[in-house]
């Protein structure tokens, strides 16, 4: 059984068609990215896998669970469970240190745990910057806080919206080498992203275009790190 | 991550989630007092309208309670309140003394008896007055004294127009006579009672109280040959016109031979004037309490849609609707417990100096005051934010985190 499976989603709006009968599988461990010009449904995909919207058709599969008829209280459930996300503007709370950060993801779980906080930092190399507000910290080390609070609840998936798009190229290298860790110890990704350097850095690459899976590529020269052209 | 150190014993459960307990309760505090930190000056001016709103609630209320006590002093300028007569024409000094036990504590500024009997001056008739000359003045404030008040026996003090008619000066002396009805066993009318006094002070109130002269009760009981008789006794006491009208109940019902009354003209009009000053504090609080939680939701509604990314975010992470709702009211609530406090503070210093400039006495704190204070600021402030709070569970985190 694979840990997500879109089948036929269509997600309308009006005339447009954000999705137009999409399916797909990712299993579990897997690093997936998904590619696409803007308008293509990048966004509407990531926020029905991410439990934040739901297709206007079709069936999602999460874990073997349909997640496509779920009222909101449920999917806020299944979202706090299963999924961490990590956003291109980092969103984290101004005023909340990059550990309580860290904290909040837990405090909405479970329980906060600062020790486990601060593990969680320490593992994306900011065990050093825990005490600063978000203010005092570059755009990578937000996104490596970022990384961090989507990592303290051990999700099913890390779905990652842009995570690059706001770094620079040494940043954008800490994280994907970040990623690439994950996915050795055994964590699924879903990276959405415009950039062709961290989509083919993936095991897989799915291409939308205007709402439709036009492409499907299987990076068989998987290595997990990435290399820029010069 | 590693569970390894998670307890399975029951007493070790319940020491995690005691832990976890104060944990989330330490996160929960650290994340509504941060936020209000951060966004002091807007917080600074809803918990500044929530102040000034528990300000004029607790200073008018402290009026509210404190108004009956400092106009029941004022209106004791005006004279007696309460009217003792006896059931059958005149009554003693015991059962005047069975009226004022039934006033249970309550302050009596002045209980005066009075007993009326006709004399001479010159030939001429006057009606004098034997009375408790201290406790005459004490009940009739409004008296104006020329001198000094009778303090022993053989004084006098005149009214203004029997002293102009008589042509009586204060420190002269006059010659009282009275002449008793009743004759002796042979026949004969007894002889007149003569008693020479000195004037000490000459009354002046512009009514019917200069037509007299009042003696000692003793001197009175001296001249006329007769003891313990009251006519009427005057009493002022310091209380409401509900309280006097139980107090004037309690006598009626206790004792058969005095009859209380109360001076409507004083009671009436103190009564008039309480209830539409308390009508005007009530009115002026409910307006303040309304621009407070107009004032309060406006700010709240602006750091709502000030958060909405933060609130899309929070959701997105996984915080309920019910999160949201309790992080944002824990922020009201905060802001209304301080407001409240403050408010008490300065409710009183209000009150104190409303009192002192209008009423020219202190009030005094009263403690209860300050929770119910805080607990209505808190009630206001949370109803303020109920809509805002709304809006805030509205949020979509999607459309947010995609700053749309």
């Amino acid at each position: 059984m694979s840990l997500l499976e879109l089948k036929n989603v269509y997600k309308i709006y009006g005339q447009l068609h954000a999705l137009d009968n999409v399916s797909m599988k990712v299993e579990k461990g897997e690093w997936v990215s998904i590619m696409g010009p803007s308008g293509s449904g990048k966004s509407t995909m990531m926020n029905i896998i991410g439990c934040m919207d739901k297709p206007s058709q079709g069936e999602v599969l999460l874990d073997g669970e349909d997640i496509s008829k779920k009222d909101a209280k449920s999917l806020t459930t299944i979202r706090r469970d299963k999924i961490g996300l990590i956003f291109q503007q980092f969103h984290l709370v101004n005023y909340l240190t990059a550990v309580e950060n860290v904290m909040l993801a837990q405090y909405y779980h479970s329980l906060p745990d600062e020790k486990e906080a601060m593990e969680a930092l320490e593992r994306v190399g900011l065990a050093d910057r825990a005490k600063h507000l978000p203010s005092q910290l570059s755009g990578g080390e937000q996104q490596r806080v970022c990384v961090a609070r989507a990592l303290i609840n051990h999700p099913e998936i890390i779905l990652a919206d842009e995570p690059t798009g706001n770094l620079d190229e040494a940043n954008e290298k800490i994280v994907v080498d970040l990623f690439h860790k994950l996915h050795n110890e055994g964590t699924t990704l879903i990276v959405v992203t415009h950039d062709p350097e961290v989509a083919q850095v993936a095991q897989r690459m799915v291409v939308l275009r205007s709402g439709k899976l036009s492409k499907e590529v299987v990076n068989e020269h998987f290595t997990g790190e990435i290399s820029y052209a010069d | 991550m590693d569970n390894s150190n998670i307890k399975s014993s029951p007493a070790a459960a319940q020491d995690t989630k005691k832990s976890g307990g104060s944990a989330r309760t330490k996160m929960f505090l650290r994340m509504i007092t941060a936020s209000l930190i951060i966004r002091r000056s807007r917080m600074l001016a809803a918990l500044m309208s929530i102040a000034i709103g528990a300000t004029i609630l607790s200073g008018l209320v402290t009026i509210y309670y404190d108004v009956p006590r400092q106009m029941g002093a004022q209106f004791r300028s005006y004279g007696a309140n309460m009217i003792l007569t006896g059931a059958d024409g005149a009554f003693t000094q015991e059962d005047m003394d069975f009226a004022l036990s039934q006033l249970g504590s309550a302050e009596v500024v002045g209980a005066a008896p009075y007993r009326y009997d006709n004399v001479r001056i010159n030939e001429s008739p006057v009606v004098a007055a034997g009375t408790d000359m201290q406790q005459a003045s004490a009940a009739s404030p409004y008296w104006s004294i020329e001198g000094e008040l009778p303090a022993s026996s053989g004084q006098i003090m005149v009214g203004a127009k029997i002293a102009d008619s008589f042509r009586l000066k204060e420190g002269g002396y006059v010659t009282v006579t009275y002449t008793p009805e009743l004759e002796t066993e042979d026949g004969e009318v007894t002889a007149d009672e003569l008693m020479d006094f000195e004037i000490t002070a000459i009354l002046q109130t512009g009514g019917s109280e200069e037509n007299y002269v009042y003696m000692s009760t003793e001197d009175i009981e001296a001249l006329t040959g007769e003891t313990d008789r009251i006519d009427v006794a005057e009493l002022s006491i310091s209380a409401g016109s509900g309280e006097l009208s139980g107090f004037a109940d309690k006598i009626n019902s206790g004792s058969d031979a005095v009859s209380a009354r109360l001076v409507k003209r004083v009671t009436a009009s103190e009564t008039t004037v309480l209830t539409k000053l308390q009508a005007l504090v009530l009115l002026v609080t409910i307006v303040v309490l309304a621009l407070t939680m107009i004032c309060v939701a406006t700010t709240m509604t602006a750091v709502v849609a000030e958060r909405r990314r933060e609130i899309g975010l929070r959701k997105a992470i996984g915080a309920s609707d019910q999160s949201i709702i309790k992080e944002f009211m824990g922020e009201s609530i905060l802001l209304g417990l301080l407001g409240g406090i403050l408010g008490s503070v300065l409710g009183f210093v209000f009150a104190q100096e409303v009192s002192v400039r209008v009423f020219s006495s202190s009030i005094s704190f009263r403690p209860l005051l300050v929770p119910i204070t805080v607990l209505v600021s808190i009630a206001v402030t949370g109803l303020s934010s109920l809509f805002p709070i709304k809006s805030a569970t509205e949020v979509d985190p999607a459309l947010v985190l995609k700053g749309e």
